[in-house]
């Protein structure tokens, strides 16, 4: 036995290895957690792998992103495509699918159909909690986790099972646990991805996973573990007797973000998309922009005091700002050119 | 008196009593936690009146937002 995976089939046996050439996974961002995930996952030789995330490499992702280098930077690549370029270097005998999209309550769904296992590397609470919704809906196991600081925490989610992600909470998180205020050290990032992917090991070698929260502080050194079943809740809106999933159309509300660290908002359209074309905005836009950038997939440009970078599908990300209600003003501005 | 937090045996100062006063200590009462005190998980609604007793063995995982 000396192919690629000889020293994995040696632990998991070959059916589990087997099974892993045959799963399919999708991991939910390609920021710090999805890197490390997305990394596993392709050495380990999954079958085929699905990356979505709406942001683009930014020089201050380099100290904990390990899928992305410098010249991404300079390039200015949006995360799923320099993810899934780098991938392939790692991996060719796989699929990986990329998609640079908002993860929301309308398009999550047609992301996770036909995969077997869903990796959580969201940066926000409210992102998993529609994932959560969407794999409990679908049946498909979703593994979360999160960390910022030196601390992190994992769940396994097994729809019909465990409670899910909404069972352990009464309601939704206010904000102020991001990393715009505290940072975040690369360990527990790979502390945190590699118990998510041990995780997603186990269900493809038929192992039972059970409900246990789990969570560490890599630089206190602190460990805890609790078992959650007495959480499920019959009345659950995710997963109950009578589920309404209000995840997936409670988006529909929600078009801004103010992102993680970056001095910066990223704005969203609702329903009733559209495709942009970029050369044509940069050519109205020409002499009210400074510094423009162009690639196949975003327009970067300095446009007032702000810092613009827009994507095709009218996606935005405006810098210069923390303000959901200012940015919004930016973008309209912006807009109106084309 | 003194209790077992996250695996870490800790001495409580005075004042420290109940579940509530604990997660404030730790700045933890505005984040969702789940908390569990020897082996049982304590409700939400119970956290004033939940009090601890010495050598009580407490788990306290927070939620958070970053990856």
């Amino acid at each position: 036995m000396s192919n690629r995976y000889s020293r994995q089939e040696l632990f998991l046996g070959s059916k589990a290895q087997a099974n892993i050439n045959e799963a399919s996974v999708i991991i939910i961002g390609a920021g710090a957690l999805g890197s490390a995930s997305a990394e596993m996952l392709v050495r380990a030789g999954i079958g085929v792998l699905t990356v979505v995330d709406r942001d683009y490499v930014d020089l201050t992702n380099l100290q904990r992103q390990q899928l992305y280098t410098e010249e991404d930077v300079s390039n200015q690549l949006p995360k799923a495509i320099a993810a899934k370029t780098r991938l392939e270097q790692i991996n060719s005998e796989i699929t990986i699918n990329c998609f640079i999209e908002d993860v929301n309550g309308l398009n999550i769904e047609e992301l996770i159909k036909g995969h077997s296992v869903i990796v959580d590397a969201t940066d926000n609470f409210e992102t998993s909690l529609i994932v959560n919704d969407a794999a409990v809906k679908h049946g498909i196991p979703f593994l979360f986790g999160a960390c910022v600081g030196s601390y992190g925490l994992t769940y396994p989610i097994i729809p019909g099972e465990t409670p899910c992600l909404h069972c352990l909470l009464n309601y939704l998180p206010m904000d102020g646990m991001t990393c715009d205020t505290v940072g975040v050290i690369s360990p527990i990032v790979q502390i945190t991805a590699a118990l998510q992917i041990t995780q997603v090991l186990q269900i493809l070698s038929g192992e039972t996973l059970f409900p246990i929260l789990q969570s560490m502080d890599i630089w206190k050194n602190e460990k805890a573990e609790i078992n959650v079943t007495q959480l499920k809740n019959k009345l659950c809106p995710t997963c109950g007797e009578h589920p309404s999933h209000p995840f997936l159309s409670f988006e529909n509300q929600m078009k801004t973000d103010v992102l993680c660290g970056r001095d910066a908002v990223q704005l969203r359209p609702g329903l009733g998309r559209r495709t942009y074309s970029l050369p044509h905005l940069l050519e109205r836009l020409e002499s009210h922009v400074k510094n423009p950038v162009l690639n196949q997939y975003l327009l970067s440009c300095k446009f007032e005091d702000y810092r613009v970078v827009f994507f095709k599908d009218g996606r935005a990300i405006i810098h210069g700002t923390n303000e959901a209600k200012n940015a919004r003003a930016v973008y309209n501005r912006f807009i109106q050119f084309y | 008196m003194s209790i077992t937090l996250n695996g870490k045996s800790v001495d409580l100062r005075e004042g420290v009593n109940t579940v509530e006063q604990l997660l404030s200590h730790y700045h933890l009462e505005n984040r969702i936690v789940i908390v569990e005190i020897n082996k049982e998980i304590v409700m939400k609604e119970n956290y004033k009146t939940m009090s601890l007793s010495h050598g009580d063995v407490v788990e306290i995982i927070h939620f958070v937002g970053g990856g």
